[in-house]
């Protein structure tokens, strides 16, 4: 096998110990990983050093997980002007990697199917650019090309970028036949708000709170994928409580959103009593949140090195209240849910993903264990408390609405179960922990299984111990195109049913 | 269909009686934030230098805070070492300018609401289109909040529509970035006048964490005239439904309860 540099989640490396791979070398291992049960997490271009910006060449690095051993495979390579040939074809779950780093960087990637803008913004590296774009121009957002559908009574429908709810933006392009969806492509980008660009050179005061609006509904999946990269680079270590009741907010975080999924799809097909209980539902489990940190959302809670905020006997007690309470009436809308014809009806066979293809696209969370992959960063790359207790991974089969729906219901079970078990045994340390200053020239991997699935942040520091690049990986990234694939020859009017059965970020992809 | 109905008991009654009824808010809530400038030291601008989106700026009167940049996080709180900046759990922050949102002293004042035409037109029925422009899905889902039995904002017969052109304003979320600029534009030009339009949140009145970065434009106002600014990070769903109350002039004339009752230490 390739050289590699195999790392356990939430560690640092120094940099001069990852692998330079030739560039053959590279495209075999990132091509290989599939057959050698490997996901890749993430594959990006690092920017080039801050005097030169318009570098000739530009490093790629990829982190491939391993989730047998629990080991993080990292390695790099350099990509030259000549650009690489694209490892797409081989490899489906590059492809929107390949196009991200193709518009970041320039990089010249040949014989990609579908080399198409990601965000809809200049090259980051003045002089290069994958499409030969005149220098300093804006493409503009959604202007690109579509796959297109031809024939006698085919049709196109495009939806958006505003859409009909209270929703982030994004541009939905359907290839149809009558009812009949062909193809659906997602164009996205309008949420692009050039985080990633921002973080370097940090951390600075906003940092975590780019974090925490990376995507605002995942507020602590991504401040604890941030806060377990500053602390493998300082060499901290958070504390055993910090660890608890980070898991608790995490889970917390996991039930609001599951919850609020449940009511948003029963409210696509009509069945209101659930769709009416579950949007309260939803607000008690953000509630409950608030109680810890005064924010709904887990603002200002998750700080490197540990909680901003601790808890005494009266709160816990107020919080396990509370919980049984949701406990019991979930537990009844979820019951009228699965109890309805009518709803099982809609869900059952709708949107479905067949495994093999939710694995050549890489998918995470929830949407990738409701096709059977069992992934799940909580149990195959634990970090923080979940090394010490165990959660369940909760799979389904069909990779229908009504398996995602399943899915996510099974992980209401066990999150509640789980965040009660850690109140009730809190370890009796402090809550934070000072974080000592980054360390040089190093590399850092942090992943956290958030309500979505999997989070990965990859950080790298430069000579001062500042971030020379900082990526992020949503699990939306990796789940679009699954989106996509679900709507395949279904009817368009269950379009609706299936993107809340994915509920995916825009914002998180776009950053 | 029994289980159903016997759900429905069970279930009960979920819809809170604000505005006749005051909210009721977690004690570790960052709401309104009071200054007292009397305990600042001399030469101290651990605040002003804390605060990761500039909101706080201090001159020879004191402190200013601009609740249309704060995050209402603790960056603040926790460098000073006076406590001269306090969060209390007041969620009544909506302004009708972008000057009224800047606090120097106690409480800013209750939010002003249309006048004349515009108030007749809308008090009873506001229907509003939601624009999300780069908005990170907090704003968004608080919004969204609105709508469900807690609040059921269609007692107030306000209400989020599909199209613009059914709309009677807008309520964007977002700091506006420059791939929704257009968007916005369009969507604001194909509502039909009289129209109003709200800013959600810290992002859409000022850029939030995100002003001043090359791929945004620092708010709503950057696009369309905005006549109500809701501050937060993201706003309570209370403060946003106290905004638009007191916008249409719903709120009542007995509802002036001392503000900072509920002052809390933090």
């Amino acid at each position: 096998m390739t050289e590699v540099l195999a790392i356990p989640n939430g560690h640092a490396v120094a940099r001069a110990d990852l692998p330079r791979l030739a560039l053959d070398a590279f495209r075999a291992l990132v091509i290989g990983a599939a057959a050698h049960r490997r996901r890749v997490s993430a594959l990006f271009g690092v920017p080039p050093a801050s005097g030169a910006p318009d570098a000739a060449s530009i490093e790629l690095i990829v982190v491939l997980a391993d989730d047998d051993t629990g080991l993080l495979e990292c390695a790099s390579t350099v990509v030259g002007e000549d650009g690489l040939a694209s490892m797409t074809p081989d490899c489906p779950e590059v492809h929107l990697f390949e196009r991200e780093m193709a518009e970041q960087w320039g990089i010249r990637l040949q014989g990609h199917p579908w080399l198409k803008p990601v965000r809809f913004h200049p090259s980051h590296r003045p002089g290069h650019d994958a499409w030969d774009r005149p220098a300093g121009t804006w493409p503009v957002v959604g202007v690109t090309d579509f796959f297109r559908l031809e024939g006698e009574e085919v049709h196109e429908v495009a939806v958006g970028p505003v859409h009909a709810g209270v929703i982030e933006p994004g541009h939905f392009r359907f290839q149809c036949h009558g009812e009949q969806v062909f193809h659906l492509e997602i164009s996205l980008g309008y949420q692009h708000r050039g985080v990633e660009r921002k973080l370097v050179g940090g951390p600075g005061k906003r940092t975590i709170h780019h974090m925490e609006t990376l995507a605002g509904d995942t507020t602590v999946g991504h401040a604890t994928a941030y806060s377990q990269i500053v602390e493998a680079l300082s060499g901290t270590r958070a504390t055993p409580r910090a660890c608890a009741l980070r898991g608790v907010a995490l889970e917390l975080e996991r039930l609001a959103n599951h919850t609020g999924d449940l009511g948003a799809l029963a409210g696509d097909v009509g069945f209101l009593p659930t769709a009416s209980y579950c949007g309260r539902l939803r607000g008690d489990f953000l509630n409950a949140t608030a109680l810890l940190c005064g924010s709904r959302f887990g603002r200002g809670l998750i700080r490197p090195g540990g909680v901003a905020f601790d808890v005494d006997d009266g709160l816990v007690a107020q919080l396990q209240n509370r919980l049984s309470a949701a406990e019991h009436d979930v537990t009844d809308a979820a019951q009228l849910l699965w109890g309805s014809s009518t709803v099982m009806a809609r869900f059952e066979d709708t949107g479905r993903v067949a495994p093999e293809t939710a694995l050549a696209l890489g998918l995470v969370g929830p949407a990738a264990r409701a096709c059977g992959l069992r992934r799940d960063v909580r149990k195959t790359h634990p970090s923080g408390v979940y090394r010490m207790v165990h959660i369940p991974t909760s799979m389904a089969e069909s990779g229908d609405v009504f398996a995602r729906a399943y899915v996510r219901w099974l992980e209401i079970e066990r999150s509640i179960d789980y965040v009660r078990t850690q109140l009730g045994e809190l370890p009796r340390t402090s809550p934070r922990r000072e974080p000592a200053a980054l360390r040089p020239e190093m590399l850092a991997v942090s992943l956290v299984e958030g309500w979505r699935g999997e989070i990965c942040h990859v950080a790298t520091t430069d000579e001062a111990g500042r971030f020379r690049s900082y990526k992020v990986v949503d699990p939306s990234f990796h789940n679009w195109t699954g989106l996509a694939m679900s709507l395949r020859d279904q009817q368009i009017s269950d379009f609706p049913l299936c993107n809340k059965s994915f509920n995916l970020s825009y914002c998180g992809h776009d950053l | 269909m029994w289980k159903i109905l016997l759900s429905r008991l069970t279930q009960g009654h979920r819809t809170v009686a604000y505005p006749d009824e005051p909210p009721s808010l977690p004690p570790r809530f960052r709401g309104h934030p009071t200054i007292d400038s009397t305990r600042c030291p001399e030469d101290c601008r651990q605040c002003v230098d804390s605060c990761p989106t500039d909101a706080i700026t201090k001159d020879e009167r004191g402190l200013a805070l601009d609740l249309g940049r704060c995050l209402f996080c603790t960056d603040c709180t926790d460098s000073c070492p006076e406590g001269a900046i306090r969060f209390t759990t007041e969620h009544r922050m909506a302004a009708r300018t972008r000057h009224d949102l800047v606090v120097r002293s106690g409480m800013i004042d209750r939010v002003r609401a249309l006048d004349g035409k515009m108030l007749r037109l809308f008090r009873r029925s506001l229907k509003l289109r939601q624009v999300s422009a780069g908005g990170c899905n907090g704003c968004e889902a608080d919004v969204n909040v609105l709508g469900t039995i807690v609040f059921d904002l269609g007692r107030f017969g306000i209400q989020m529509v599909a199209s613009p052109r059914h709309a009677d304003g807008l309520l964007v979320t977002g700091p506006v970035t420059e791939n929704m600029k257009l968007a916005l534009k369009k969507t604001y030009d194909a509502v039909p006048p009289p129209k109003i339009v709200i800013a959600v949140g810290a992002c859409a009145i000022s850029g939030g964490p995100h002003a001043g970065h090359d791929e945004v434009h620092d708010g709503a106002a950057s696009v369309v005239p905005v006549d109500l600014f809701i501050p937060g990070c993201p706003p309570h769903p209370f403060t946003i439904l106290d905004g638009l109350l007191g916008l249409l002039d719903r709120l009542g004339p007995d509802r002036t309860a001392p503000r900072g009752a509920q002052l809390t230490e933090r």
